[in-house]
């Protein structure tokens, strides 16, 4: 009622001195004085509050803008497969670990007490998004006083361990909020993508994470666990993050699709699964960059798979068919094509390593004599050698193993 | 005077030449006045540079034209200083860190934190970020390319990268996946052959087709150097004839003759004197991978059937090596070396079976 006048008078656009008086009129002046004010407020921060995040919400990667805001969401994430396996009972163990995680993180939401962790798992399981959905509900407005968050891009040798986490690990946290409520006394170190610390770092962490066990808890978080020296490891609670199953990617992607209004269609959604390889941020980014790039059209799989710069499956049939000829003349002219139209030779030899598993025209012998030859020029590609050699050397071994190997 | 490369660039997104159909999905990209980190790769001369900065001027307009070279300093974190030049207009930093060799890494923290963290000040008639543009980014050290991953997440909102590199082989997944990458095939023969000939045109030349036709097949589909080539012509002679000759770079028919040494004979007399001319090339700045492909290209053509696998194993084996290692000319040499050990087995072979 006292709201709707509020408004009324405003839109009749009186003076602030003129509106007060009115309310004196009907109330006491205190109350008149504090809910006017709120009024106010509230209806001058709306239009300029509300443009920006409309603005800014256009930047912002889904992938950032999708990230589970509480643990009950990165639970749905995780916890499905678990639900699922249970009809499916012979893999129970192998899931049960992700359900360990939640588990750990929802009894220590209530007990408010976290031990340290180790989580580990390939790119774009939700390690990230875990912790930090834990922290934020743990702390809710105190998370910037109480996390610090250092990752790769952050100078983090040996100096800013003994300095910056230490000084921090040493600061005491209390167990009552400003505000009164209680909230768990530590702080919380999140030390993201691990694994490209220095061993000399990692050391300089061990005593301490023992030392400040009293108001500090660590998050590690790593791609490979084994880069993780030994020490540490024994001092974490290790939780193993797996790859996502395809129907919890399907389902949030569709989720996403639905918000956004964007039309894929289900091939496409496919393609995303296919090529994202239950990275699931992988296949937020592709679906944002296809949405930026299509604009209002549908999404189909061809547009999928260019911006994950698949290569089109009769490039690849082409140099196989090329390796049967025995020609080296026609071999080379076929690579130089594929080279200039700028495929990335990593690319050809996953895609060639997908195809040579299933071809039954080659003998198990050939078969071993080039993904031996894969194997080394994969190698050889990540320290950079040049891409033309390694496939020509790599397919002029094939052609010698189809032509004239041994059957 | 400017070159014509230089001076023929295409501006915008609806004059670009050749992939048409790319600069419409480019152009619908930046319509709503934003676009994702892009990761732009493709061989070199196939236009990548300018259809970045036709996609800049598309979301700045003309201001991006204005360019200033700026030399930034930083400090590693053990004391040492490194100098890096940029070019920079008011909307846009383009750097390359690989030029700092293996600091990269403090180039990539320092500066991208620095352009990200000032916010422009008036959001309601600029743009709300800038962008950075990282050249030659499959160069990066693995280091640099860590430091890249949450920069890129963190930043979003006041900075977009664009990176640009030959190949996405050599950079790393994680990157990979939080760009939307932009592939920029070389342009086909005939694209090359009518770019020449529009320019031809502007310049009030005439071209004639076989002239051009040629010219596009010795570039090797890269249109830089095909434009270059054809300026070349144009200065040896005023006017174009059907049967002028296109100059190949001189290194090029350097590298010829020293393949043809190489076949020649096979002493270590030979190899010493191959030495020399390796080091001439080297000295000259060109490439060393560069050199490994010429003389394979040349080499494997005296060379049949089942030999050829064996030199190109060989080709690829020291290529590896010397992208691992330190010094070329070793490489190179074992490399000419062991072609001439190969080569004289063959021949030996060969005379030996005539008896």
């Amino acid at each position: 009622m006292m709201k709707n006048k509020i408004t009324e008078y405003r839109i009749n656009s009186l003076s602030f001195t003129i509106y007060i008086k009115i309310i004196i009129f009907r109330n006491s002046i205190m109350q008149a004085f504090l809910t006017g004010k709120s009024g106010l407020t509230k209806t001058k921060d709306k239009p300029t509050s509300k443009e920006p995040t409309r603005e800014r919400s256009k930047h912002v990667p889904w992938v950032e803008k999708y990230r589970p805001k509480c643990v009950d969401d990165v639970a749905y994430l995780v916890l499905i497969p678990f639900q699922q396996t249970k009809i499916r009972p012979k893999c129970v163990d192998d899931v049960a670990y992700q359900d360990e995680v939640v588990a750990v993180l929802k009894k220590s939401l209530q007990n408010a007490d976290l031990p340290n962790l180790l989580f580990y798992g390939p790119p774009g399981t939700g390690k990230t998004s875990t912790i930090l959905a834990a922290s934020r509900e743990l702390f809710g407005d105190m998370y910037k006083d109480r996390v610090l968050e250092l990752n790769a891009s952050d100078e983090r040798g040996i100096d800013v361990v003994r300095e910056k986490v230490k000084k921090f690990a040493q600061l005491t946290a209390s167990g009552i909020r400003p505000d009164g409520k209680p909230c768990p006394p530590f702080k919380i170190v999140i030390l993201d993508e691990a694994d490209s610390m220095t061993k000399p770092a990692q050391a300089a962490l061990r005593r301490t994470m023992e030392k400040q066990s009293r108001t500090t808890r660590f998050c590690l978080i790593c791609n490979y666990v084994s880069r993780i020296i030994e020490p540490i490891t024994s001092r974490c609670a290790k939780f193993r993050f797996k790859p996502l199953a395809e129907d919890i990617l399907s389902k949030r992607l569709h989720e996403i699709c639905g918000k956004e209004n964007i039309k894929c269609d289900d091939e496409a959604i496919h393609g995303l699964m296919y090529t994202s390889e239950g990275d699931l941020r992988k296949a937020i980014t592709y679906l944002q960059s296809a949405a930026r790039l299509k604009g209002e059209e549908e999404i189909n799989k061809h547009d999928i798979y260019e911006i994950a710069g698949v290569i089109h499956e009769e490039v690849i049939d082409k140099l196989i068919e090329v390796c049967n000829t025995d020609s080296y003349e026609k071999l080379e002219q076929e690579i130089k094509v594929a080279m200039m139209e700028g495929h990335s030779g990593m690319q050809v030899i996953t895609q060639l390593h997908d195809k040579l598993v299933e071809m039954e025209s080659l003998t198990d012998k050939q078969k071993s004599v080039i993904m031996e030859k894969l194997a080394v020029v994969d190698k050889c590609l990540i320290d950079g050698a040049d891409e033309y050699l390694q496939l020509m050397s790599l397919f002029t071994t094939m052609m010698q193993q189809i032509c004239h190997g041994e059957k | 005077m400017s070159l014509w490369v230089d001076k023929h660039r295409p501006t915008s997104l609806h004059k670009l030449d050749f992939h048409k159909e790319q600069a419409a999905h480019l152009k619908k990209l930046v319509q709503g006045g934003d676009f994702p980190h892009l990761l732009v790769y493709g061989p070199s001369g196939a236009g990548k540079k300018t259809r970045i900065m036709c996609l800049l001027r598309e979301m700045y307009g003309s201001g991006v034209e204005k360019l200033r070279i700026e030399q930034h300093t930083f400090t590693t974190p053990s004391n040492k200083k490194i100098e890096i030049s940029t070019i920079s207009s008011n909307y846009h930093i383009e750097v390359n860190p690989s030029d700092v060799g293996n600091q990269d890494r403090v180039v990539i923290q320092e500066l991208i934190k620095t352009v990200a963290q000032v916010n422009q000040l008036e959001t309601s008639t600029q743009k709300d970020f800038k962008v950075v543009i990282l050249t030659e980014v499959d160069r990066l050290t693995k280091d640099a390319q860590h430091a890249l991953r949450r920069t890129m997440e963190k930043y979003m909102a006041t900075c977009r990268l664009i990176l640009c590199c030959n190949s996405t082989s050599k950079v790393i997944p994680a990157i990979r996946s939080r760009c939307l990458g932009v592939r920029v095939p070389a342009p086909s023969i005939e694209e090359v052959c009518q770019v020449l000939q529009n320019i031809c045109k502007k310049e009030s030349l005439n071209l004639p087709t076989e002239l051009a036709r040629r010219i596009a097949e010795k570039s090797n589909r890269n249109l830089r150097r095909a434009i270059l080539m054809c300026e070349a012509c144009r200065v040896q002679q005023q006017n174009f004839t059907v049967d002028q000759e296109v100059t190949e770079p001189d290194w090029e028919l350097y590298l010829k003759e020293t393949a043809q040494l190489i076949a020649q004979q096979q002493s270590p007399k030979r190899l010493l004197e191959v030495r020399g001319r390796l080091y001439e090339l080297l000295t000259h700045c060109i490439p060393p991978d560069v050199i490994i492909k010429g003389l394979l290209q040349e080499l494997i053509s005296n060379c049949d059937g089942q030999l050829k696998t064996e030199v190109v194993q060989t080709a690829a084996y020291y290529e590896h090596r010397l992208q691992m290692g330190q010094k070329a000319i070793y490489h190179l040499e074992a490399f000419v070396a062991k072609f001439m050990a190969i080569y004289k087995r063959f021949l030996e072979e060969g005379i030996a079976d005539l008896f």
